[in-house]
């Protein structure tokens, strides 16, 4: 039954991704600190600790967005590019190419590249800023401000990823359909309602989905930029599994955290994929 | 209509000059002396070479470059070889049992490795893959191997039977078959995995930080975290330390980006 040819791959999963994630429902219905090999089973107390943990509903809000956040930002920002690219104009490589770069640099040296903009002592924005207030700004530090600025820099890393979908979707809409539309006597805007909407339907499947996912497990950034704090305020879900495993040996609450992890993103991801599919379907 | 085009095209250039900033100024933050209290907006007349070397030393750059390209290179080759074997019978034979099989490997596309976190240390313990090359570049052939079996059963799907029948005929073998007929003509579906997993893997900070713990195994993120962690004090040792960390993927991609954008459209939209 099983085919040779693929068993190798599967060892690895059933190895790397579906026993850990089994063990992972198990360890989080223990006490476990991460290192002894005693510890005991506490039921639901880990799940029950969640619902009165005072800084999880912060953290779940970030975590939410920089997943939605960034996935809306991005896809705007995106196919306005994209339909701006579109044209034949003599920049148009050049442009691709500048947009596309961040998207292959490393998340975590892309935070520190940002760092030196929004730092309090020194920083690139502050130095503009001094310009008309006596006191720089301390931006990373504002617990309300830092998680729209980690928005904003997973936005411009990954941007390059929407961008170039949308351009892939748009040069294979047939360009009869646009003649035929505009001899009937259709503008710009009712060619883009008509034509060019619904038929990116399926890449707006694949850029929302891409986003979505990535912007729901950001980690590399927040510790680059503002190592989740001041205190967890801008924490994601991520960030602080990392910090109760590893700075504070609970490893079996961060266990459970990473469920919930797993729970809302799953959850999301495939209530928009089904969504954004119907969409494709209908148009 | 001239004029129009002339107006497209300053605004596509100062859509490029908004992207380019953060380059420049960790360029120019890269280049200052400790004591230059100027501007991160001026670039100073002068080019401190300072930074760069004790970045370069103090970070052990040197060896992470060597350690992330070992991990990287091996991971690949592993994720080029186990993908494509592993599609072949996924795309050719779609029994149920196989199409069961597919749905597996693809819902681990969903999963971040990151929530299952806790578990996986454990079991990288357990086994004694911690602080070894063999064990990241297992993990990472694992987490990567989702999307490369999608991509390449989608990929054989579109390559028709009866090449496969007329080799056998010819007296081919399965895995001659494979190797001589296949292979070579999944080149542009090949190439596209090699970029976004080798991309991927070569960036990686989350995996190495938490299984390369040693310091003589420390990949590039590992090594620049750790020295940013040291020397946050002095930002122009860390803004060259992220320069050269960003320079080699930055120069491959600068060469090859033609195939990077277009593997990942292929990759993304057609696949």
């Amino acid at each position: 039954m099983l085919n040779l040819l693929y068993a190798p791959a599967l060892i690895l999963f059933a190895l790397f991704i579906f026993y850990p994630f089994l063990k992972g429902i198990q360890i989080s219905f223990t006490n476990w600190d991460g290192y002894s090999q005693e510890y005991k089973w506490i039921g639901f107390a880990n799940y029950e600790r969640m619902t009165t943990d005072p800084d999880i509903g912060k953290v779940i809000w970030n975590t939410f967005i920089y997943g939605i956040g960034s996935t809306i930002l991005q896809n705007i920002v995106g196919l306005a590019y994209a339909l701006f690219l579109n044209r034949s104009l003599a920049t148009r490589g050049l442009t691709r190419t500048i947009v596309y770069l961040p998207v292959i640099i490393s998340p975590l040296i892309m935070g520190y590249i940002w760092y030196f903009f929004f730092q309090y002592q020194g920083g690139a924005i502050n130095d503009i800023l001094l310009l008309f207030q006596e006191k720089p700004a301390n931006l990373l530090g504002d617990s309300d401000l830092n998680v729209w600025i980690i928005t904003f820099v997973n936005t411009y890393q990954y941007l390059g990823i929407a961008m170039v979908i949308f351009l892939a979707g748009l040069q294979s809409i047939p360009r009869d359909y646009y003649e035929a539309a505009t001899i009937d006597g259709a503008g710009s805007y009712a060619r883009f309602c008509h034509v060019t909407w619904p038929l990116l339907a399926p890449s707006f499947t694949v850029s929302m989905v891409l986003n979505l996912i990535g912007g729901l497990k950001l980690f590399d950034v927040i510790t680059a930029l503002t190592n989740s704090g001041p205190g967890y305020a801008s924490a994601s879900l991520s960030t602080l599994m990392y910090q109760l495993y590893f700075g504070r040996q609970d490893a079996g609450y961060a266990a459970s955290i990473g469920n919930l992890m797993f729970a809302i993103i799953s959850v999301v991801s495939i209530f928009a994929l089904m969504y954004l599919r119907r969409r494709e379907v209908t148009s | 209509m001239m004029r129009k085009r002339v107006w497209l095209n300053a605004a596509a250039l100062i859509i490029c000059l908004i992207h380019v900033l953060p380059f420049y100024i960790l360029i120019t933050t890269s280049m200052k002396a400790a004591d230059d209290p100027s501007s991160k907006w001026i670039m100073p007349g002068y080019w401190y070479t300072d930074n760069f070397t004790n970045a370069f030393r103090e970070a052990n750059l040197g060896t992470a470059f060597i350690n992330n390209a070992t991990v990287t290179g091996f991971a690949v080759l592993l994720i080029v070889i186990l993908g494509s074997v592993a599609a072949y019978p996924l795309s050719r034979h779609r029994t149920p049992w196989n199409k069961f099989i597919y749905t597996l490997f693809i819902s681990a596309l969903i999963v971040p490795p990151l929530t299952i976190l806790v578990p996986l240390y454990k079991l990288m313990v357990d086994i004694g893959a911690m602080n070894h090359f063999w064990g990241i570049i297992l993990l990472h052939v694992t987490f990567n191997l989702p999307m490369t079996i999608f991509l390449y059963t989608g990929f054989i799907g579109t390559i028709p039977r009866e090449l496969d029948e007329a080799a056998m005929i010819d007296g081919a073998g399965r895995l001659g078959l494979f190797y001589r007929i296949l292979l070579p003509l999944l080149k542009p579906i090949t190439a596209t995995v090699i970029i976004l997993s080798g991309v991927a893997i070569w960036n990686d900070y989350q995996f190495s930080v938490f299984f390369l713990q040693q310091p003589s195994m420390r990949t590039v993120t590992v090594a620049l975290a750790s020295f940013f962690g040291q020397y946050n004090n002095n930002i122009g040792w860390v803004a060259a330390g992220s320069f050269m960390a960003a320079i080699p993927i930055s120069a491959v991609y600068l060469f090859l980006q033609r195939y990077f954008i277009h593997g990942l459209s292929s990759g993304a939209v057609k696949g």
